[in-house]
């Protein structure tokens, strides 16, 4: 599923290239709005689901870092304590 | 008071008072709960929860560049930009978030850092990289700043016309009575200095959360209403397809251009016959439209956004901001394309809604705001546009302090040598010296730059910091050279492009049909990756912290 979803993710960017929207007008989606413009609000809304399949199936194992971790010596890097 | 004794512009002014009124309320409020340490000064002790996370990084990401210059672009080149930002960023802004901002958090959480140079100083075991990179992150942070003290001067002026004719004069009469852009202005920057300095990131990300509420509200208001007002959105598309079709659409055929002639013809005849004056077509390059893929991978490098990651409480508070992402753009930026279009054909009243002679597009939302709302809904709606100029300029303004605060004064000096409530104050000041100087240059430049053209320089810039980031997280043998010789590559390269623009006063500038940040991204990109290859690798020390430890943490 992982691979699928970065397939489509490209498979996307691919297709927001809409070279053959380039000079039409029509259809007016809804009477008003122009097809070239449609079209890209649609990659938007594709997006959306995209990056929630994203977040679902491909999900990184290495940015859950648990709480004490972080100590709140407040961003003191430890090589700024150590001056002087 | 009674309201309706207010003329339009009075009442433009008593609304955005209160608006400005409610944020210092929200700043005084945060600073009840603030703890004047850095790490809750400058990270809001990272505890924000996914909602706020949203809120701020929309707030923050959508500028005046979102609802003044995307409708002012939209009415100067048509649908074209929807495509070249708003649906681009829907996909790469997610994936900046994804790819790069859940890294850098885990990174920050770990280390505990606050700011970007922090992380690059540790990653390329190079102290002095932060004096490389924090004057060109400060050097691209202004023109940046400038598009909302530009915007809000403007759209106060513009709103506000009318509201004290004995008070404030102007040559063109029809702003006799409006709150001077110069003042404009400068009560935007005041307000937001205040609040941020009340509340620090805390107070900012509440503000933003209201403010980002505020503007996505009204600016579907703002489209229904204009709609509405020009007898709704079929009538006001059939007026472009009447006039100006080629903004419709985004090519130009010679038919288009031979049409666009004779309608001139017209006009420049009998202009109260023809009442809209046509626009020249501006038919859009296809290599230029891809190469905008660019201009988005921008957002990885904002000092103010890495700033808005690390408050996040753990990396699962990215998900909705990531899902999110593509579909508030969406929402913010369809309205304000087809209000552009729109203003390019729209006649009320038998009258052109746009002057004909007008040559600032970012004047282009105030003014159709101005003609077809309400007074109220006029000023509630201009309210809007300062939600999005000020949520953006906050975070800004904070990251500005907290890069001198810890990257200089903490880092060169001694942060032993500081409390925290010194370098707090000590960030405080030098925001406020920035502020200073970005204001005194947004009063010179004033009606000389395009919102839309400043945004895209500065991105442009941003875009191609970049690959440096992207490969200290994901290519370990970028090297302490490879990253010095990248920074020099792109912000040389910036530099010598953007003189070549006339600093962002003349028009959109192409190389061979491609977009600036397409070649400056690419010397970047070559600059690090020949430099890495033939230096010393990073020790193996450095490549277990960044490429080993934070697994540990599963």
């Amino acid at each position: 599923m992982n691979r699928v979803v970065i397939a489509l993710l490209i498979l996307l960017a691919v297709l927001h290239q809409d070279f053959w929207y380039w000079d039409r007008i029509e259809p007016l989606v809804f009477g008003f709005i122009p097809i070239g413009l449609a079209y890209h609000i649609g990659v938007s809304m594709a997006a959306g689901i995209l990056w929630a399949m994203a977040v679902h199936y491909c999900w990184p194992k290495d940015v859950d870092v648990p709480d004490e971790s972080f100590t709140t010596a407040d961003a003191v890097l430890p090589s700024e304590r150590a001056r002087p | 008071m009674n309201l309706s004794s207010l003329n339009p512009g009075q009442t433009a002014v008593l609304v955005i008072a209160l608006y400005m009124g409610a944020l210092i309320t929200l700043g005084l409020l945060s600073q009840l709960v603030l703890r004047l340490t850095v790490a809750d000064y400058f990270v809001a002790s990272r505890g924000l929860g996914s909602t706020m996370l949203l809120m701020s990084l929309i707030g923050t990401t959508m500028t005046a560049f979102a609802l003044i210059g995307s409708s002012g672009e939209a009415w100067e080149s048509g649908i074209v930009v929807y495509g070249k930002m708003a649906s681009w960023s829907g996909i790469i802004h997610a994936a900046m978030y994804f790819l790069v901002g859940m890294k850098l958090w885990a990174f920050g959480k770990k280390y505990g850092y606050v700011t970007q140079i922090q992380f690059f100083r540790d990653r390329f075991e190079s102290d002095r990289l932060g004096l490389l990179l924090f004057p060109i992150l400060v050097a691209l942070l202004v023109p940046y700043i400038l598009v909302g003290v530009i915007s809000s001067g403007t759209a106060l002026q513009q709103v506000t016309a009318g509201a004290f004719p004995d008070w404030f004069k102007f040559d063109d009469p029809k702003l006799s009575g409006a709150i001077p852009y110069w003042l404009g202005s400068l009560v935007t920057c005041i307000v937001v200095l205040y609040y941020i300095s009340a509340g620090g990131v805390r107070g900012t990300a509440w503000v933003n959360a209201l403010q980002t509420v505020i503007f996505l509200v009204l600016g579907c208001a703002m489209c229904w209403t204009i709609a509405d007002r020009l007898g709704g959105p079929v009538n006001a598309t059939r007026m472009v397809l009447e006039h100006n079709p080629t903004r419709l659409k985004r090519d130009a055929s010679p038919q288009d251009m031979e049409q666009y002639q004779r309608k001139l013809a017209q006009w420049q005849s009998d202009p109260k016959a023809s009442v809209i004056k046509p626009r020249e077509p501006h038919p859009a390059s296809k290599v230029e439209f891809t190469t905008y893929l660019f201009i988005p991978l921008s957002v990885a490098m904002f000092p103010h956004l890495f700033q808005y990651w690390l408050t996040a409480r753990s990396a699962k508070k990215f998900r909705l901001s990531i899902i999110g992402q593509p579909l508030l753009i969406m929402v913010i930026w369809a309205p304000c394309v087809m209000i552009g279009i729109w203003a390019t054909s729209a006649i009320y009243n038998g009258q052109p809604v746009i002057p004909p002679d007008l040559a600032d597009p970012n004047k282009v939302l105030p003014i159709i705001v101005k003609k077809l709302a309400s007074p109220v809904m006029g000023a509630l709606l201009a309210g809007g546009i300062f939600a999005a100029v000020m949520s953006s300029m906050d975070a800004m303004f904070l990251a500005l302090g907290s890069m001198f605060a810890n990257d200089i004064v903490g880092h060169y000096i001694g942060r032993d040598r500081f409390s925290d409530r010194q370098l707090v104050l000590i960030g405080r000041l030098f925001i406020v010296i920035v502020v200073a100087l970005s204001y005194l240059l947004g009063l010179k430049l004033a009606g000389t730059r395009g919102v839309f053209k400043l945004g895209v320089w500065c991105f442009s810039g941003f875009a191609s910091l970049f690959p440096v980031l992207f490969a200290a997280i994901y290519w370990r043998r970028t090297t302490k050279a490879g990253a010095y010789a990248s920074i020099l590559a792109a912000a040389g390269t910036w530099f010598w492009l953007f003189r070549d623009a006339g600093y962002g006063a003349s028009g959109e500038h192409t190389y061979w049909g491609l977009t600036p940040v397409t070649l400056i991204f690419t010397a970047a990109t070559v600059a690090l990756l020949l430099v890495s290859l033939v230096t010393r690798p990073p020790s193996p020390a450095t490549v277990a912290k960044f490429f080993g430890t934070v697994h540990n943490a599963h």
